[in-house]
């Protein structure tokens, strides 16, 4: 226990991409929670995507984090970063122990994803509308190299926001980057309120098809359809994807679900011990 | 100079297929021959320097040395953040090109000035600055960023050629280079006012006044040394820059020199204290009418002479000075 948490969560490997989504949840709410940072439902938004990436997807090597031919992931909504954290800890990328010091003064693990002495860490964010650029950049030069390994770069629904996302839409159409693949976590929810109230993106896939962009549809929820989605890539040649995910903003604790108050707020006291029970019981 | 840094940076695509210039769509009838040949080491972004910047780092993410290119403020202050959270933080061999420097497109009105962009880069950590004097300079700068790690901004000026150097001159960033020696007073230059700071000289020569003139090319990191050299070694400093007086060369200066103790007898900074210039003109009409050119640089020195040798305390006067020299 410290400070009233729960327990670290042992360092077991997960068997599925469904426990390590559930485990990235329990140590981004340990995270949060310990550290009295926020996002927390934009990490569980986000979850099963991550998931079921470093969950076997992605090609990558904790051992060398380095290694030329991994496949580059970069979490464009860098408030989300414990998520990812999470996920590098779990994938063996550094001791899960360190997850622990998220948030804490004389830390590496920022509250939006740095990469400085966090190995994993592709691009530090935390600026909304960097990463489809600089993925793009990535993809652009795998290419120019011959080489075979992808760009995934997770997108949020209010990032999109920014003109620089679509920027890099035009940008990546336009030079067929059929290695970039743009995931959006459409949760419908962003700072204040809804994205239907606040700046309105849809019709959303159309907006990207009509950037050029093979566009799929799926939950973002369903481990099954985000594996099919994400290993049928590229679905047209000669076109970046944009695996838009249908989630919900909190997923996985039933009063953060679809509400905008967690955005900000962090689970602490009785609804910290809450959450822990519904997300123990979900494993 | 822009010419020069084509060249350079065409020797250096020669050599290493890493070498590539992302422009912003500008450089009209500047890069098609580069273009042309080294189609793998070329891209047009379109108008979009956010873009330009983020995609830049992602390509230098990949081993590579990446020029962006653009005009004034376009590919500076339009994607500073990129500039620094993309580029800068990921330490990424990103070398920031941007021509038309100060009030080179001088007519084409204030969207056109660079005249804060040194000091604005300047406070970026892990950013190299450099604003060469003259044709020499800029291809012998464009070839030492490509060796410089990290992320390094190249201000390109339209001043001409200027007197090519002796025989055996190097170019080293962050060692300030001298082109004349003199006690009474050292013109600190940076940029392409270097030719301004040099016929001032001249002219004050004919009246007996010796100027030392040194190129501080490299802003960051600045050549302490060379300032200190002016300070004991001279009769105080006159820094000259075509850019706003907050933040430049002439505020690094002052800067060093107080946080040492090192203090020139007397200081006194040309640069732009006028705020936006909202009148026409070309770069030698608004350097004359901003104070900038070699006849300004050369009154500011006489009355800071004057000044001095009027001074009862005979320590260091830090003035501003009295009026705009408006004409």
């Amino acid at each position: 226990m410290l400070n009233g948490h729960s327990s670290p969560i042992s360092s077991a490997p997960p068997t599925d991409t469904a426990e390590l989504a559930n485990r990235i949840r329990r140590h981004a709410l340990r995270m949060t929670s310990i550290g009295g940072s926020s996002h927390i439902g934009a990490i569980f938004s986000m979850a099963d995507i991550v998931a079921v990436l470093y969950g076997g997807v992605l090609r990558v090597d904790p051992e060398r984090p380095d290694w030329p031919e991994r496949d580059r992931f970069i979490l464009s909504k860098g408030h989300a970063g414990a998520g990812v954290y999470a996920a590098l800890a779990e994938r063996g990328f550094f001791p899960i122990a360190k997850l622990d010091t998220h948030y804490a003064n004389g830390s590496e693990l920022s509250g939006h994803v740095s990469h400085r002495g966090v190995p994993g860490v592709e691009l530090s964010t935390g600026s909304l509308g960097h990463g489809l650029s600089v993925g793009a950049g990535l993809a652009y030069g795998a290419r120019l190299d011959g080489a075979a390994w992808r760009t995934f770069v997770v997108l949020g629904d209010g990032e999109c926001d920014e003109g620089s996302i679509w920027e890099a839409a035009l940008f990546a159409a336009h030079h067929r980057l059929d290695n970039l693949i743009a995931v959006v976590d459409y949760n419908k929810l962003q700072s204040l309120t809804t994205v239907d109230e606040t700046l309105r993106l849809e019709p959303f896939a159309d907006k990207w098809r009509s950037f050029g962009w093979e566009v799929v549809e799926i939950d973002g929820h369903d481990h099954r359809q985000l594996t099919e989605a994400f290993t049928s890539i590229p679905r047209r040649p000669d076109a970046p994807t944009c695996v838009l995910a249908h989630t919900v903003k909190g997923k996985g604790v039933s009063f953060m679900e679809g509400s905008v108050l967690w955005h900000y707020r962090t689970a602490r006291g009785e609804e910290y011990m809450a959450a822990v029970r519904e997300l123990e019981a979900d494993r | 100079m822009r010419d020069a840094f084509v060249r350079a940076l065409t020797a250096l695509a020669e050599q290493d297929p890493r070498v590539m210039l992302v422009t912003g769509d500008l450089g009209f009838g500047v890069l098609a021959d580069y273009a042309r040949r080294f189609p793998r080491q070329y891209l047009n972004v379109g108008v979009s320097e956010q873009n330009m910047t983020g995609v830049a780092t992602g390509l230098a993410l990949t081993g590579r040395v990446v020029y962006t290119y653009s005009i004034a403020n376009f590919p500076t202050l339009r994607c500073l953040e990129q500039i620094r959270n993309d580029a800068c933080y990921h330490r990424a061999n990103v070398k920031i090109v941007a021509v038309g420097g100060g009030l080179s497109y001088g007519a084409l009105g204030i969207t056109h000035h660079a005249t804060e962009d040194l000091a604005i880069l300047r406070s970026l950590p892990e950013m190299t600055v450099v604003a060469p004097g003259d044709a020499w300079e800029a291809e012998q700068a464009t070839l030492a960023i490509y060796s410089q790690p990290g992320t390094c901004y190249l201000r390109i000026d339209r001043a001409g050629a200027g007197d090519p150097p002796p025989d055996g001159t190097t170019f080293e960033l962050g060692r300030a280079r001298t082109l004349r020696e003199g006690r009474d007073i050292s013109l600190l230059s940076t940029g392409g006012l270097l030719g301004q700071a040099l016929a001032a000289a001249e002219s004050l020569a004919l009246e007996g006044i010796e100027c030392r003139v040194v190129s501080v090319h490299t802003l960051k990191p600045l050549d302490s040394a060379a300032i200190f050299a002016a300070c004991s070694e001279t009769g105080g400093i006159v820094t000259v820059e075509e850019h706003t007086v907050i933040g430049g060369l002439g505020s690094a200066v002052a800067e060093t020199c107080m946080e040492s103790g090192i203090l020139p007898r007397c200081f006194r900074r040309i640069g732009l204290r006028a705020g936006f210039s909202s009148i026409v003109g070309d770069q030698t009409y608004l350097r004359r009418r901003y104070g900038l050119d070699a006849e300004a640089i050369a009154a500011a020195v006489r009355d800071l002479l004057e000044g001095e040798s009027n001074s009862t305390l005979g320590v260091a006067a830090i003035r501003e000075p009295q009026t705009q020299r408006a004409r």
